[in-house]
């Protein structure tokens, strides 16, 4: 008892703000908790990794080729196989990572600028302005998304870079009306005329009120078309505008295996499941928070 | 079985073990009015969605049992409880702004319930829609069949809610809080309305209400419920003559109706300068152009008013009597169309947004929705420090200071500071926002309806809190309300407005004791509670 009257008597007016962390771990641990989230986690903290250092996932050489050892079915030390240059194929997906990580975060960060910056110009100043910006965007979703990026790409050249400028132009519209309907619906919220009447700045009411509330939509579509632009860059890669063939990308490398799809089917179908279960994380993850933000 | 309805001993747990009905047990018989009264958490509407069979999937019935006119609710399958809704049970639901669909027409709304009640589509159904409407008292009802229901005012949607509960010709109607969103005048002929149609009809009626006054002028029982149990139980002038429970005393002493007027304010010097002065302000809001309609609308025709310091002063109205624009226009949110407005010595009319800054220091507003008034991604600390942070005035551990001081002039424990605004009850989440509004120490406050969306018994502390802070501190206020009964003990002063115009102004004896327009009187009249009292006196 007399514990607890010392706590009462001293907790309250010692009062300590919680920190951010302590608000983040009480909001994250719940979701690591289903199984679901944590092994798309640890998916694509995997795909990230070995973006990041491939050399500690794999001890082969992604391009010293070995003739005598050519399109061999997956083993113990060729865990996916190798390839018609007896590559090893799990050493080449691992190094692909980087060029298709590297591409997707591209292609999302362009669209997130891009059409974060177009959608609270919009929403925000309205009249006219909206008008403008907001035709441009539905010129741009009436083009099929992959077709705009073809035509982007023959235009500026082949490549990794150009191939996620192209995708990331190429999903611009669909981050650009989010934003613009969320900011017009946060924007007339009691909160936000409460924080002008407060003395905030509209910069302030911006950064502070408007963006973070609005956020939440536009993040989902985030982690959403992380995938989609993966999946894009693939195709585009398979079509032949990607990473010139030594280097590893996941669509090069799923386009390398269509000649042996009869006779070694592994060449195409393990880097193919591999980005399917990168993309398939990446979609769960997105759900999980959709789901817990409402 | 003779009763209608028989509740026995039953009993409704959510999945997380919260038990929202406790035991309880209730009767309504052929043709009869039961009110039931409590706050909101009381389980109030939950009973009323068992009895509709619409208990959400994380609810269900754990004990006791449920008869509807003889069949069994209990564990009734989809089915059974479908062919009981709309036919047996209807109801009038809470909000009328979100209950109806808005891509729908409202003559096609009414014809879904009348088809799905006769079973199949007849030819007849267009001439029932235009006698439902007009049975529910809206004129030209050709007209507004056709209309959409962003075109209908909230009493006008309540009606046509009425309207839609009444297509099946059920023998039971389930009231739930059908008018706490409307004004006391609307609230009144609406619920006038629903009981002459309920009594020519011999439908019975399920008023569900938070205000005791309601209740009392228009159920034959009452019923108090509080934490999923009754506590009382019994005729209106019982209830209100010789309460047997706490409970029920606490929520007689909180309806403004019963409680006892206080000897009136004293009166402030009247040789102090006002603090804010509106002379002869007129508001005009163009009109998109509609052929044949008005090209523009009035909201405020010649409002002259003083608020001196240390003084309240209420603008009362019905919604669309421009009571919002007058304190949007004193807050510098809106240009007069005409007028001067003051605030102490100054111009204030023409400031730009800038010039005006420093004055927000002076003069702050506390809104009408408590929920949305608040920033869900701050916590109560960042919420209630954001003035005195964007005004740049403290940092640091200055800046915590001041929130504890201010978080506990609004009685609420210091711990609360972490909390965001979905973990608080509406009358907390009205409380940080008046700390918030108080943490520049403003010499004006603005009150936007500030109790409206609350229960009654939340209301009384609220308005208490206000009287209190007004003592210590000698702020002034202007309390906008569509309630004269939330005015009686509050103001010094009282404007009655309609339509944009003034209809009455004085202190608050003489408005309530000798009031000179029919208008007021009105208002006076529709404040719930009158006739039980009366007739317990």
């Amino acid at each position: 008892m007399t514990i607890l009257e010392q706590n009462l008597g001293l907790t309250s007016p010692l009062w300590q703000r919680r920190s951010r962390r302590q608000r983040a771990t009480a909001a994250v641990l719940p979701l690591l908790r289903r199984p679901g989230f944590s092994l798309a986690v640890l998916i694509v903290l995997f795909s990230l990794l070995a973006a990041v250092a491939p050399q500690w996932l794999t001890s082969f050489d992604p391009y010293a080729t070995a003739p005598a050892v050519k399109l061999t079915a997956p083993n113990l030390t060729h865990w996916f196989g190798t390839d018609e240059l007896g590559r090893d194929l799990y050493t080449r997906v691992v190094y692909g990572s980087s060029l298709s990580v590297l591409a997707a975060f591209l292609a999302v960060g362009i669209a997130l600028l891009g059409g974060l910056g177009l959608g609270i110009l919009s929403g925000f100043a309205g009249g006219r302005i909206d008008a403008v910006i907001m035709r441009f965007v539905d010129v741009l979703l009436a083009l099929p998304g992959l077709l705009l990026a073809l035509a982007i790409v023959t235009a500026i050249g082949f490549g990794t870079v150009p191939v996620a400028i192209a995708v990331g132009v190429g999903i611009i519209p669909g981050f650009a009306r989010t934003t613009r309907a969320e900011v017009l619906r946060v924007k007339t919220l009691p909160y936000v005329e409460a924080a002008r009447l407060g003395g905030a700045s509209w910069g302030r009411t911006l950064l502070r009120h408007i963006l973070p509330n609005a956020w939440g939509p536009v993040a989902v579509l985030a982690t959403l078309d992380f995938g989609a632009a993966i999946l894009a860059t693939a195709g585009l890669s398979f079509l032949g505008f990607g990473a010139a063939p030594p280097a590893a990308e996941w669509g090069t490398l799923i386009a390398n295996g269509r000649h042996f799809l009869i006779t070694a089917p592994w060449v195409s179908l393990l880097p193919g499941l591999f980005l399917v279960a990168v993309v398939f994380s990446l979609n769960h993850i997105a759900r999980t928070f959709e789901e817990v933000q409402r | 079985m003779n009763a209608l309805v028989d509740v026995h001993k039953l009993s409704v747990s959510y999945r997380h073990g919260n038990l929202a009905v406790n035991q309880l047990s209730l009767t309504i018989a052929q043709g009869e009015t039961l009110a039931i009264v409590g706050e909101s958490g009381s389980g109030k509407s939950t009973l009323a969605n068992a009895i509709l069979g619409l208990l959400p999937d994380s609810a269900n019935i754990s004990a006791g049992e449920l008869w509807v006119d003889g069949n069994n609710l209990t564990h009734a399958s989809e089915r059974q409880k479908r062919s009981l809704r709309g036919r047996t049970i209807g109801l009038v639901p809470q909000d009328p702004m979100v209950s109806l669909n808005p891509t729908l027409r409202v003559g096609q709304q009414i014809a879904e319930a009348l088809i799905l009640a006769k079973g199949k589509r007849y030819p007849g159904v267009d001439a029932d829609i235009v006698e439902l409407l007009q049975q529910v008292g809206i004129d030209k009802p050709v007209l507004r069949a056709r209309q959409y229901p962003h075109e209908l005012s909230g009493g006008m949607r309540q009606r046509v809610l009425i309207a839609i509960a009444l297509a099946g010709n059920p023998r039971l109607i389930i009231a739930d809080e059908p008018t706490s969103a409307l004004d006391v005048t609307v609230q009144r002929k609406i619920l006038d309305h629903l009981q002459r149609l309920v009594s020519e009809r011999g439908i019975s009626l399920l008023i569900i209400t938070h205000d005791l006054g309601v209740a009392l002028d228009r159920a034959d029982r009452i019923l108090v419920m509080q934490q999923g149990q009754v506590v009382e139980h019994g005729a209106p002038r019982q209830i209100l003559g010789a309460p047997q429970h706490d409970y029920t005393r606490a929520l007689i002493a909180a309806a403004p109706a019963f409680a006892k007027r206080r000897p009136p304010l004293a009166r402030p010097d009247p040789t102090q300068p006002p603090i804010l002065q509106l002379q002869n302000v007129g508001k005009t809001f163009a009109l998109p152009r509609v052929k044949g309609e008005d090209a523009t609308f009035v909201a405020l025709e010649d409002l002259s008013l003083q608020v001196y310091p240390g003084q309240t002063l209420a603008i009362v109205g019905e919604s669309g009597s421009g009571k919002s624009t007058a304190l949007r226009i004193a807050l510098g949110l809106e240009k007069p169309s005409r007028g001067r407005v003051w605030f102490e010595q100054q111009d204030v009319t023409d400031l730009s947004w800038r010039d005006f800054r420093p004055l927000r220091q002076r003069l702050q507003l506390v809104q009408q929705n408590p929920f949305a008034a608040l920033d869900p991604r701050f916590t109560v600390f960042d919420s209630i420090v954001e003035p005195l942070v964007s005004f740049g005035l403290l940092k640091g551990l200055a800046l915590e200071q001041a929130a504890r001081e201010l978080i506990s002039r609004v009685h609420l424990p210091v711990s609360f500071l972490d909390r965001l605004p979905r973990e608080l009850s509406g009358g907390q989440c009205q409380r940080v926002a008046i700390a918030r509004a108080l943490a520049l120490k403003p010499d004006l406050l603005l009150l936007d309806e500030p109790v409206s969306a609350l229960d009654v018994s939340v209301q009384a502390h609220i308005l208490e809190l206000l009287q209190e802070l007004q003592r210590d501190m000698g702020i002034a206020y202007v309390l906008v309300s569509h309630d004269l009964s939330v005015v009686a003990n509050f103001a010094h002063e009282v404007l009655v407005l309609r339509n944009g115009r003034v209809v009455e102004q004085g202190s608050v004896e003489r408005i309530f004791n000798r009031p000179t327009s029919d208008y007021t009187r009105e208002l006076i009249g529709a404040i719930p509670g009158q006739h039980a009292t009366a007739s317990a006196a």
